[in-house]
């Protein structure tokens, strides 16, 4: 039992309870709060996995904006929003004997792939933020640009989609 | 005992199927992009666990990552404002309510 280990089951059960108390929380404030937790528990596991500049910016990103931005969505919406699922029976039953078969046939998949030997850990003389940095301005420039370019276009498409419609001055 | 690749794909996996589900089943939109946003996070988890447990161990993976969290953060900020708009104009959030087009 390392601490690797020790760490790795405490996020895991924190990132899946999340997730489960997720969907069954009734309350849709309750269903954010509920994912902040799973998205701060994905941070963590990204550090364990040696990926820090992800990490944080899954806290940035994930925990701090998507989070308020979804509260923003509820409270602009129905605020006392509750949310019993569809009513109709079958269909429930129909998409959990799906998502069960989905399930098992990617955990048969996982358990049978022969995976590589893990690789001795090297120790990197550049940190990881320094190394992200340098792969991303030089193998990566172009899909960086035009992430930036998608990034403006959603802000403008955002806008002018929420903004009122019929006063056009 | 120590942490496998096995491990952190079947998070990824379980993360993805509990989106999928919620994804399927729940009425209200937000909660159905909630559930989206579940099913990316799993897939970055897949992604992150492969750049250092892969066959050739890259930082490549942590850069994927870094670009499906800025289309999905996009993705969340284009949805909510479609959201706002229906809302305005229907009056209800619940997917099933929405069917002019089927109509």
């Amino acid at each position: 039992m390392t601490g690797e280990f020790a760490a790795f089951f405490i996020l895991s059960l924190l990132t899946i309870g999340g997730a489960v108390f997720m969907i069954s929380f009734t309350r849709v404030v309750h269903m954010v709060i509920s994912l902040g937790v799973t998205f701060i528990s994905i941070a963590g596991l990204f550090v364990l996995l040696g990926a820090e500049f992800v990490g944080v910016a899954q806290v940035l990103v994930y925990s701090g904006a998507i989070s308020i931005l979804m509260l923003f969505g509820i409270m602009l919406t129905k605020h006392d929003a509750q949310d019993e699922g569809t009513g109709r029976k079958w269909k429930n039953r129909f998409i959990l004997l799906f998502v069960a078969g989905l399930f098992g046939l990617l955990f048969w998949g996982i358990q049978n792939t022969p995976w590589p030997a893990p690789p001795p850990p090297v120790a990197s003389s550049v940190s990881n933020a320094k190394e992200i940095g340098l792969e991303v301005f030089t193998k990566y420039v172009i899909p960086f640009e035009l992430l930036s370019v998608l990034l403006l276009v959603a802000l403008v498409g955002a806008i002018i989609m929420a903004k009122k419609e019929g006063d056009n001055e | 005992m120590t942490v496998s690749i096995t491990s952190y794909l079947m998070v990824a996996l379980i993360l993805f199927c509990v989106g999928l589900y919620g994804a399927l089943t729940k009425r209200n939109a937000v909660v159905v992009l909630i559930s989206i946003e579940l099913m990316l996070n799993a897939v970055n988890i897949n992604l992150v666990a492969f750049s250092k447990y892969g066959l050739y161990p890259a930082v490549a993976g942590q850069i994927f990552t870094l670009f499906t969290m800025t289309v999905a953060a996009a993705e969340v900020a284009v949805g909510l404002a479609i959201l706002i708009a229906l809302y305005r104009n229907k009056e209800t959030v619940n997917v099933d309510e929405i069917d002019q087009m089927k109509r």
